[in-house]
């Protein structure tokens, strides 16, 4: 720390600034799909239970948003035993 | 042209009130018919600000479900014959608020007004969505700090989706009014800037409302600050806001601070 940084005030404007910055394009982005991670939800288990049977409460989808890049987590959890579905198409 | 404007935040306190009473009185002295209508049912304050709580005794609720007649409703200003305010309903609960009843009133006002100002409740729910949706124009109070920016942020969405202009595919005009503004601590670095401001909303600004003991006064006396003080800086603010409504274009100045020399060398370092 340098001598000056003690009579000089700590400056919080442009720390808010990039706070709101961030996080207002993630709001946004959110506003217009705010019922994504609900769709991304249903049509990834609909996915999963055309094959194998799940219970829809035990996945999860998890959306994590950094500066630069976001990940999308999806956690679906299954007995030891995977409990297929039996179709035709899967027989195969 | 009856033009319907609606005075919003999200967040509560940062002068919505205070601003449709000053901007609603502005546009009347500048000879316009204005009515100011609070929406804020269970709290009113416009009446307040106003100077005229002593003389409501019908208010908008009374009119929707139609227990007095809009003209018994209207409050006519004391002191501008053109201003008038429609009272909210401090005792009945916000459900009163019903779609049909509000576009009901707001016919009826248009055909009677040049200007319909609606005061916002704070918050994003009935009374906010009640308030918003007939707008032509919006006025988007903000206080340059960070979470009224947000909220602003979050109304301004919600203007452009949810009123019946955006519904039509049609724009609405929206405008900043930055509020309780410290010039000098902008200046320091400890307060958003405009510029800041400007450009995270990036919608037009109408002007800038210094922090001040004028408003402060003009609350306490009942009166708004452009008709209680007209040579304030903050009535200054109102009144050029007001003129810009009306299709007016000139520079808007950045209030500075003021200062002595001696203020000026020593004033940032005594903390």
């Amino acid at each position: 720390m340098n001598l000056m940084a003690l009579f000089r005030r700590e400056r919080s404007a442009p720390v808010a600034r990039e706070r709101l910055q961030i996080l207002l394009a993630h709001e946004r982005m959110a506003g217009s799909h705010s019922d994504l991670l609900n769709l991304l939800r249903e049509e990834i288990v609909d996915v999963i239970a055309r094959h194998i049977k799940v219970d829809r409460e035990k996945v999860k989808i998890k959306l994590d948003r950094g500066d630069e890049v976001s990940t999308l987590e999806i956690d679906v959890e299954m007995p030891a035993a995977i409990p297929l579905v039996k179709t035709q198409g899967a027989a195969a | 042209m009856t033009r319907v404007l609606v005075v919003t935040s999200g967040k509560g306190g940062v002068g919505k009130t205070t601003s449709t009473a000053a901007l609603g009185a502005a546009l009347a002295q500048a000879g316009e018919n204005v009515v100011v209508v609070d929406f804020d049912v269970g709290l009113r304050n416009l009446d307040l600000v106003m100077g005229a709580e002593r003389r409501v005794v019908y208010d908008m609720i009374n009119v929707i479900q139609g227990d007095a007649k809009l003209a018994q409703a209207l409050i006519r200003d004391k002191r501008i014959d053109t201003l008038s305010l429609l009272p909210a309903s401090q005792t009945r609960d916000k459900d009163s608020l019903t779609e049909e009843g509000v576009t009901k009133i707001i016919d009826q006002l248009r055909e009677k007004f040049d200007w319909v100002i609606c005061d916002s409740p704070a918050g994003i729910e009935k009374g906010a969505m009640m308030a918003m949706r007939h707008a032509d124009v919006a006025v988007v109070v903000t206080n340059p700090e960070v979470s009224s920016v947000r909220d602003s942020d979050r109304i301004i969405g919600m203007l452009d989706s949810k009123t019946l202009k955006a519904e039509r595919d049609e724009r609405i005009d929206k405008h900043l009014l930055l509020t309780r503004y410290d010039p000098a601590r902008a200046a320091r670095g400890e307060m958003l800037k405009t510029e800041d401001v400007l450009e995270i909303l990036s919608i037009p600004l109408l002007g800038i409302v210094p922090e001040s003991v004028d408003v402060l006064n003009a609350s306490n006396l009942g009166s708004p600050v452009t008709l209680s003080n007209p040579t304030s800086p903050a009535a200054k603010a109102y009144f050029d806001a007001a003129r810009r409504l009306r299709g007016e274009q000139f520079d808007l100045i950045v209030p500075l601070e003021r200062k002595s020399l001696m203020g000026r060398l020593f004033g940032r370092r005594v903390a």
